[in-house]
C-alpha cells in the first residue's frame, strides 16, 4: 500500500509510471523506487522460497544486508530487490531456490 | 531514576501517574490555572532535553545545567502564548484554559496525524490512555511554517475534563479499506 | 586529483560530522558510503530530536541530515557513493566495490563510522514474510513510502520501538500493541505517552510466542512472561496482525574494524562488541578512528559529537590544527558529550565509555 499523503513528509513525489513484469503479471511501479517497494505496494509479500525447505521469505532488513528479498531479475538470480531500482519492463521472478554453489549467505538471519 | 508511583507510572504504563505529575516541577497548581491560559508540562523523567526552555520568551520554563534536570515551570510568567508546545520533541506540553467559559475549558495539544481536523469539527477528546472521554469542538488549528509540521490544535471540553483530555481520536480510514 | 588524506567510511551522522570538522581545518576528506545519498539513518528520522536546544534539539532528524550535507559541501568534503568498503588491510589500504568494479585506496588516516545493524529475534514463525526489523519498517514507510501491512505488532518498547510505532500511525497504519519482555518501558516516557494517547497499548512483561500464517504473517500469539522470561500459562492471546516489527536493539556494525585488527571490548550497555577507543576516538590502531553507533550504540546527537572529536583529532594528527587549538575545540565537544550522557538514560553509556578508557590506560 502506498502512502500518498503524510503529516510530516507531505504528498508523495514519485517518478514516471513504469510497469514491471512480476511472475507474468504486470505490476505498476515508479521510476526511482526500488523493486521491493513496488512489490510491497502491490501487496506482494513473498519474494523467494528457501532451497531446502521451500519456506517463504520477504523483506526483512530493507538495507541490502540480509538477502531475504532476493529474486531473479532479468534472468539474474540473487538480486537484492530492496536496494535495486525498478526499471520499466523489468522481468522479475520469485526465486525458488538458489543456484547450486551460490555463495550468498544470510548475514543477519542464520536460518534455513 | 526517581521511582515515583513505581507500579503505575510512566515507566510501566507509558502514562505519567497523577502522583508523578503533581510531584513534577512542570505542573501548575490550581490557583495558577484559575488565572487564565497557561501550559502544563508533563515531562517527568530526567532525559537530556531543553528546547522548551529556549523557546519560551518569558523565561517561564527553566531547566539549566545539566539539561537532564526536569523543566521547572514558573506559571506566573506564562502568558499561554503556546510557543513551547510544537517545539517539544516529547509532545509533553499542553495548554489549558479553565477560564474559557462557565462550563467549558480549552485544551491545546500537538498533533501530527492525518486527516487534520478543521475549526468547527466535532471530534472525540481522548485521555492519556487514548480513551475517548468526551465530545470536543475544534476551536483552532495552528500550523504555521515555523512549527515544522507539528500542528497545535485547541479544542473545547467540559470543564471537569481539562486535566484529562490530552489529544483527540485519530480519525483515520485505513488506506487498506478501499 | 588531490590526494585524499582522510577516508571516512560511512556517511551517517558520525561520518559526516567527522568529515566536516576535518575538512574545515583544511584536510582533504572523502566520505565513502554504500548508499546513493549520504546521511545514514538520519533521513529516516522524521521526528524531532531531543538534546540541547543549542544543538538543534526540537529539529527533525531529516532536517539535521540535510544541513549536514550542505555543511559538508561547503567545507569541501568529497563523497564516493554507491561504494561498499569490504576490507581494510595493513598499510591502511581500503578495498572498495562500486558496481562491478573493485578498487584499492589508501590514506594516512581512516575514520570508520559504519553505524549499526538491527538485532533479530528468533521465535517460531519469525522467518515468515511480514516479520521485519523496525528499522526496515522505518525505511519502507519514510523513505520508500509504502506501508508493509495494515496492522502491526511491535516487539520492544525501547526508543526505536516507540518511535517506529508512532511513525507507522503517521503513515496511516495501525499498531495492535507493543510487547516488551522487561517489566518496564526502556524508551523515554514521553515517546511512550505519545503512542498511548494515540490508542496503542504497551504490554510490559509480554513476549511474542510465535507468528502464524500460511505464506506470510496472519496473526501473532503473545503471552505474559514471568521474571525469568517464561510464558505464564493461560495468558496467551492472539492478535490479528499481518506485520511484526522487531525493535530489540542494535549492534555495532563492526566487520571492518575486526578485519582491520582493532581491539574490541564487550560492553552490553553499548550494544555488544565495540572497538576500543580513546577519548580522541582513535582505535587501538594508530590512525584508525571510530565514531558513532560503531563505537557504541547511542544516538544521533552523540554520534555527531563523536564524529567531531574524530575529525578534530585527525586534523590535528595531520598537522592542520595546533595542539592548543585542537584541545580547546575537543574540550568543548567533550563537555557537550558529557551533558548528553547524564541522567538515568545516559548513565549506562557514560559508565561504559569510562570503563573503556580505563581499560585502555591500564594496558
Ligand atoms: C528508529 C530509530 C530512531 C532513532 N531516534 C533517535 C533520536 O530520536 N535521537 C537521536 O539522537 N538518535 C536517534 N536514533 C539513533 C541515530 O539514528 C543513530 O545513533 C545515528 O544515526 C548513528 O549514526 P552513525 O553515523 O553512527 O551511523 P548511520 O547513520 O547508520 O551511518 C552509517 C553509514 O555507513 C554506511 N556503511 C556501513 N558500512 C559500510 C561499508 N562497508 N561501506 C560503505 N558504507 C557503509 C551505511 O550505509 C550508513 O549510511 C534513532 C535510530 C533509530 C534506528
Ligand atoms: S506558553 Fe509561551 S509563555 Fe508559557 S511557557 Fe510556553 S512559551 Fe513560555
Ligand atoms: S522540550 Fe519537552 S521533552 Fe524536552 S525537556 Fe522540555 S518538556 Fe521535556
Ligand atoms: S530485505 Fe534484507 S537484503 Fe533486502
Amino acid at each position: 500500500m502506498r502512502i500518498e499523503d503524510h503529516p510530516i513528509l507531505g504528498k508523495a513525489e514519485r517518478g514516471k509510471r513504469i510497469t514491471l513484469n512480476v511472475d507474468g503479471e504486470a505490476v505498476a511501479a515508479f521510476e526511482g523506487e526500488n523493486i521491493a517497494a513496488a512489490l510491497i505496494a502491490s501487496g506482494r509479500r513473498v519474494f523467494r522460497y528457501t532451497a531446502k525447505r521451500m519456506e517463504p521469505r520477504g523483506v526483512f532488513c530493507a538495507l541490502g544486508r540480509c538477502t531475504d528479498c532476493v529474486m531473479i531479475v532479468d534472468g539474474q538470480p540473487d538480486v537484492r530487490t530492496c536496494v535495486t531500482p525498478a526499471r520499466d519492463g523489468m522481468v522479475i521472478q520469485t526465486q525458488v531456490s538458489r543456484r547450486e554453489g551460490e555463495a550468498t549467505h544470510d548475514l543477519e538471519k542464520e536460518k534455513d | 531514576m526517581k521511582q515515583v508511583g513505581k507500579e503505575e507510572g510512566v515507566r510501566t504504563t507509558g502514562i505519567p501517574s497523577k502522583e508523578e505529575l503533581e510531584a513534577s516541577p512542570g505542573y501548575p497548581n490550581r490557583e495558577a490555572l484559575e488565572r487564565g491560559p497557561i501550559v502544563v508540562i508533563e515531562c517527568v523523567q530526567d532525559i537530556p532535553c531543553n528546547p522548551c526552555e529556549m523557546a519560551c520568551p518569558k523565561g517561564a520554563i527553566r531547566i539549566g545545567n545539566p539539561i537532564t534536570q526536569l523543566p521547572v515551570f514558573y506559571a506566573e510568567r506564562c502568558d499561554g502564548c503556546g510557543r513551547c508546545i510544537p517545539i517539544c520533541p516529547g509532545q509533553a506540553i499542553f495548554r489549558v484554559d479553565i477560564t474559557y467559559a462557565e462550563d467549558k475549558a480549552t485544551v491545546s495539544f500537538p498533533y501530527e496525524f492525518l486527516p487534520m481536523p478543521k475549526k468547527g469539527d466535532m471530534v472525540q477528546g481522548v485521555n492519556r490512555a487514548g480513551k475517548t472521554v468526551c465530545e470536543a469542538e475544534v476551536l483552532r488549528v495552528q500550523k504555521p511554517k515555523k512549527f515544522a509540521h507539528t500542528a497545535v490544535i485547541t479544542v473545547t471540553v467540559p470543564k471537569g475534563l481539562s486535566m484529562e483530555v490530552r489529544s483527540i481520536k485519530r480519525n483515520h480510514e485505513s488506506p487498506f479499506s478501499t | 586529483m588531490e590526494k585524499t588524506e582522510i577516508f571516512v567510511v560511512g556517511g551517517g551522522a558520525a561520518g559526516m560530522a567527522a568529515a566536516i570538522e576535518a575538512a574545515r581545518a583544511g584536510a582533504k576528506v572523502t566520505v565513502i558510503d554504500e548508499n546513493e545519498r549520504p546521511g545514514g539513518q538520519l533521513f529516516k528520522q522524521i521526528h524531532k530530536f531531543f538534546g540541547s536546544g543549542v544543538h538543534r534539539a526540537g529539529t527533525r532528524g531529516m532536517q539535521i541530515g540535510r544541513d549536514l550535507l550542505k555543511e559538508a559541501r561547503e567545507a569541501g568534503v568529497k563523497t564516493r557513493l554507491n561504494t561498499v568498503v569490504y576490507g581494510i588491510y595493513p598499510g591502511k589500504r581500503l578495498g572498495l566495490v562500486c558496481g562491478d568494479h573493485t578498487e584499492e585506496l589508501t590514506s594516512p588516516i581512516i575514520i570508520l563510522a559504519t553505524g549499526a545493524s538491527e538485532n533479530a529475534l528468533a521465535f517460531p514463525g519469525w522467518t515468515l514474510p511480514g516479520v521485519m526489523g523496525a528499522g526496515a519498517t522505518q525505511t519502507l514507510i519514510n523513505i520508500n513510502r509504502v506501508l508493509p501491512g495494515r496492522q502491526a505488532l511491535m516487539v520492544g518498547a525501547g526508543n526505536v520501538g516507540l518511535i517506529v510505532t508512532y511513525q507507522l500511525l503517521q503513515a496511516g497504519g495501525d499498531v495492535a500493541a507493543i510487547v516488551e519482555a522487561l517489566p518496564y518501558i526502556g524508551g523515554y516516557g514521553v515517546h511512550a505517552s505519545k503512542v498511548r494517547r494515540a490508542g496503542v497499548s504497551i504490554l510490559t512483561s509480554h513476549m511474542v510466542l510465535r507468528a502464524e500464517g500460511n505464506e506470510s504473517v496472519e496473526r501473532a500469539v503473545i503471552a505474559q512472561v514471568d521474571e525469568k522470561w517464561q510464558p505464564v500459562a493461560g495468558t496467551e492471546e492472539v492478535l490479528e496482525v499481518d506485520t511484526i516489527c522487531l525493535a530489540v536493539g542494535l549492534s555495532p556494525l563492526a566487520e571492518l574494524a575486526w578485519i582491520a585488527g582493532c581491539q574490541f571490548s564487550y560492553l552490553p550497555a553499548l550494544g555488544g562488541w565495540v572497538p576500543v577507543h580513546d577519548e580522541n576516538m582513535e582505535s587501538s590502531l594508530q590512525g584508525i578512528y571510530v565514531a558513532g553507533d560503531l563505537a557504541g550504540i547511542e544516538e544521533a546527537s552523540t554520534a555527531m559529537e563523536e564524529g567531531r572529536l574524530a575529525g578534530l583529532s585527525a586534523a590535528e594528527a595531520l598537522g592542520y590544527l595546533s595542539h592548543e587549538v585542537a584541545e580547546t575545540r575537543k574540550i568543548e565537544v567533550q563537555e557537550r558529550l558529557a551533558a548528553l550522557r547524564i541522567g538515568s538514560f545516559g548513565d549506562g553509556w557514560a559508565m561504559a565509555k569510562k570503563e573503556f578508557l580505563r581499560a585502555r590506560c591500564e594496558k
